[in-house]
């Protein structure tokens, strides 16, 4: 089996964005990655764990995405080169711990790649990290394909430790989770000995200590680096110019979107029309690159997700240089030339470069427009996101949903990210009314929590995940506790990451790269806490509810929690507890007035109502054989017989 | 280099399916294969809750020049590979056009829609009938089916790429299959992938 280990110089290999950038941190002599579980981020790690079977790397999956940088910055600090890897709102985590290591600087060279989602693909937000670059002060690299994924990677080690700061390359989905051809070049043979110099002077940026302060001092040195980065952009080679010595109209471009404008260019077969920059060091601009080519037309189209980030920076450059290149006419994300929100294609950037030229673009012809529409419309059935078949989820949120009904003060449940997020849909029964951040949930609940002195008597609960739960629920719990918010937290614990593909996390035995690891255990925690702590299995749906309708009546912190691995976990995947049965004779059917309750309302996609027959049946194929549905079919009509 | 060459550059496939059907792999697999010939190939996945009964779809750009852009424009597929058959439809609202072909599994996935029952799924027929009138070539392939007789339905994906190979557009040469197989899956594992790849190969008449 292939690793990105493998391969010679000089070998052309199909790599993943995520592959590519794992191989350009090895390239460059990683020693230590951390970085915390989040789509499109997580395969880095993943590759680089499986790379450490076979070179000498420490590779770690934190407990969230500040520690991550500061595990990160440890290994640089004792003379290693290191990364930190995480999803955009992973950047928001790190980001206190972010500004003071930018201004304490590091020592060995250390990145932060952050991969984001525009247009939100897995995500519940598409928020951009990119600022974070302009407000801390450090240069910014964003690649434009696999093989720059690589080459960028081990360039901004390189650029790091010449400048003694932490450098930030930006990924996206459309990267990350892409592949292509990369030109694989070698893997050096480094064997480097940690140790941390702390004896010298405060000045001493070699033997003294690791900090922020005197801050003056230290922000001009930043800002010093800054300058030096800027200076290596003038001449870098990820910046390029294609197209005439006298375009109409100049794309200015990073990232996927370099791609998009390519293809757009050639869709309007426009090549002599338009001239495209190409920029992999978006922050801060090379000011000398930028004049010589922002000189050859007036109209400047700037194509970027999602923010007009780099926009905005070409705009105050022009202005400032404005007595040399003329006055610009500026299009892109702030015009309304392209949307506002959402991620690009090459459509949209074909739409507005159409626009600006005053040309017409038609991707579909309009006959075939209509045809497949009405096909569309009668012959393929939407396709909702839904919990798995046998997701403990679902009976999780069934109990919950069932207990508050029951409760019948109008009680809530506020959540955060995870597969659960998913209960805000039918699929979980809409339970949750609000989502936001991870461990979130829990600090709202704690808020609502205090509100009974303003009348507030609605039961406020909480959900969070195992792995959530470590990374920020506990803070969140600590202060419910210590304020004495009346409020109930479910834990849904399904023994993994398993949204982004069943990472370990502090709570289980295994570690990164399947090494023993000392579990903490949550219930314990909880407890140590003073909370008041209940445990059940949500497959028993009705003690679950039970027990919940009880913590419900309770005062102060209450935690229930609810362990049942994931349905796809590899150790439960493809093994029925049970044999699921439903008798067709004791099936009411569309007579029994439940109202297809099976099918309709818990929404197994195991158990499927028969339109012909009128009644529900078991799909042998989809079923898990949780059994849950044994226990809400009103006539009994689905029997279960546990498996030997 | 290939025998074979393809008329378009880039040549603009599109490999759709639900989550856990295998997508990502038959592009990898079929990355590969061009990848050793001297192409360049661009995968761009959108599988970001596929685990959850979503659609998945993987585009591939074949081409001699350069890597191209992870999302093909609109209107703009040359070839759709499905696994499951409302999806082929879903494609081509997107990415279709008068000359485009079509293989896809006849096997449905339900959605959960259909399952609780308040969406009806599609005759077979009225979906050939919409093939017919939407594409220039569409061949119905029970894929599922027969990868279960071979074993397992989760060889459904390797038998859709011996039948694209079959259709000929992309050299996919069976050698070439087998090479990559050795390479990138476990040596218990190549044989009954190659039975799938060649008994997906006989099915496209």
């Amino acid at each position: 089996m292939q690793t990105i280990c493998d391969g010679r110089s000089g070998e052309i290999q199909l790599m993943q964005g995520n592959q590519a950038f794992a191989r350009g941190a090895l390239e460059a002599g990683l020693s230590v990655v951390a970085g915390y579980p989040g789509t499109p981020s997580s395969e880095i790690v993943e590759n680089l764990a499986k790379a450490s079977t076979v070179r000498n790397i420490y590779v770690e999956w934190s407990v969230n995405e500040k520690v991550a940088m500061e595990v990160a910055a440890a290994a640089s600090f004792a003379g290693l080169r290191s990364a930190a890897i995480m999803k955009q709102v992973g950047v928001n985590v790190a980001s206190d711990f972010m500004l003071h290591l930018s201004e304490s600087g590091i020592r060995a060279g250390m990145i932060l790649i952050s991969c984001e989602d525009p247009g939100a693909l897995s995500s519940g937000n598409e928020g951009e990290s990119r600022p974070f670059a302009k407000l801390f002060e450090v240069p910014l690299l964003e690649p434009c394909d696999m093989q720059e994924a690589k080459d960028m990677t081990q360039w901004a080690f390189a650029l790091s430790e010449e400048i003694r700061n932490l450098v930030m390359i930006r990924s996206v989905t459309r990267l990350s989770h892409a592949s292509g051809n990369v030109t694989l070049g070698s893997l050096p043979e480094v064997a480097p000995v940690a140790r941390y110099k702390h004896w010298g002077t405060m000045m001493d940026a070699d033997e003294g200590p690791m900090t922020t302060i005197p801050v003056h001092y230290r922000h001009t040195l930043m800002q010093q680096k800054l300058q030096k980065a800027v200076s290596r952009f003038e001449e870098s080679p990820f910046n390029t110019y294609e197209g005439p010595e006298n375009p109409e109209v100049i794309i200015i471009t990073s990232s996927a979107c370099t791609l998009y404008s390519r293809e757009a260019i050639r869709l309007l077969g426009v090549k002599e029309r338009v001239g495209l920059i190409k920029l992999g060091t978006t922050w801060p601009l090379p000011p000398r690159f930028m004049e010589k080519y922002l000189s050859m037309a007036d109209i400047i189209f700037t194509v970027e997700e999602v923010l007009p980030f780099i926009e905005d920076s070409v705009k105050i450059l022009a202005s400032d240089i404005a007595g040399r290149i003329g006055i610009k006419k500026f299009h892109g994300r702030s015009d309304g030339t392209l949307p506002t929100v959402n991620e690009l294609n090459p459509d949209l950037v074909a739409g507005g470069l159409a626009k600006i030229l005053g040309i017409e673009y038609l991707p579909m012809e309009s006959a075939y427009v209509e045809l497949v529409d009405k096909a569309v419309g009668s012959a393929a059935p939407p396709r909702d996101l839904a919990f798995c078949a046998g997701c403990p989820h679902r009976a999780s949120f069934w109990s919950i949903h069932n207990a508050l009904e029951m409760d019948g003060r109008e009680g809530f449940v506020c959540g955060d990210i995870g597969c659960y997020t998913l209960a805000i849909l039918p699929t979980g029964f809409s339970t949750l009314r609000t989502v936001h951040a991870m461990g979130s949930g829990t600090g709202i609940a704690s808020g609502f929590g205090k509100l009974g002195r303003f009348g507030m008597d609605q039961p406020a609960l909480s959900v969070c995940g195992d792995s959530t739960f470590f990374h920020a629920v506990m803070p969140a719990l600590v202060n419910a506790i210590h304020n004495q918010a009346d409020m109930t937290l479910v834990v849904l614990d399904n023994s993994g990451t398993a949204m982004t593909g069943f990472q370990p996390h502090p709570g289980l035995t295994v570690d990164a790269t399947g090494g023993d690891a000392p579990a903490l255990d949550i219930a314990e925690i909880v407890r140590a806490m003073g909370a008041h702590v209940a445990e059940s299995d949500p497959f028993q749906v009705e003690a679950t509810r039970d027990k919940l309708l009880e913590l419900l009546q309770k005062k102060g912190v209450n935690v229930l929690i609810l362990k049942q691995s994931c349905a796809l976990s590899p150790e439960k995947k493809g093994k029925k507890l049970f044999q699921v049965d439903l008798d067709p004779s004791v099936c009411l059917g569309e007579d029994c007035g439940c109202n297809r309750l099976c099918a309709r309302v818990f929404k197994c996609p195991g158990l499927q109502w028969d339109p012909e027959a009128k009644s529900a049946r078991i799909d042998e194929v989809i079923c898990s054989g949780c059994g849950v549905c044994a226990s809400i079919c009103p006539s009994g009509a689905i029997k279960k017989k546990e498996v030997a | 280099m290939a025998t074979q060459s393809h008329a378009a550059d880039p040549y603009n496939l599109i490999i759709t399916g639900v989550g856990g059907q295998g997508n990502v792999l038959a592009s990898k697999l079929i990355g590969n294969i061009l990848v050793d010939q001297g192409y360049y190939v661009t995968i761009g996945e959108t599988f970001g809750a596929s685990q959850r009964g979503g659609s998945v779809m993987s585009h591939l750009r074949i081409s001699r020049e350069s890597i191209q852009s992870p999302q093909i424009p609109r209107g703009k597929a040359h070839m759709v590979v499905a696994l499951e058959p409302t999806e082929a439809l879903r494609v081509l609202k997107e990415y279709g056009n008068f000359g485009v072909k079509v293989i896809t599994n006849t096997r449905p996935v339900y959605s959960v829609a259909v399952v609780c029952g308040d969406s009806p799924y599609p005759s077979m027929d009225d979906l050939k009938g919409w093939m017919d009138k939407l594409t220039a070539a569409a061949w119905f392939i029970g894929a599922t089916d027969e990868a279960v007789k071979l074993g397992t339905a989760i060889l459904s994906n390797v038998l859709l790429v011996g039948a694209l190979a079959a259709v000929g557009d992309l050299p996919l040469e069976r050698d070439r299959f087998q090479e990559v197989m050795s390479r990138t899956m476990p040596p218990a594992k190549v044989e009954m992938n190659v039975a799938a790849f060649d008994k997906g190969r006989a099915m496209i008449i």
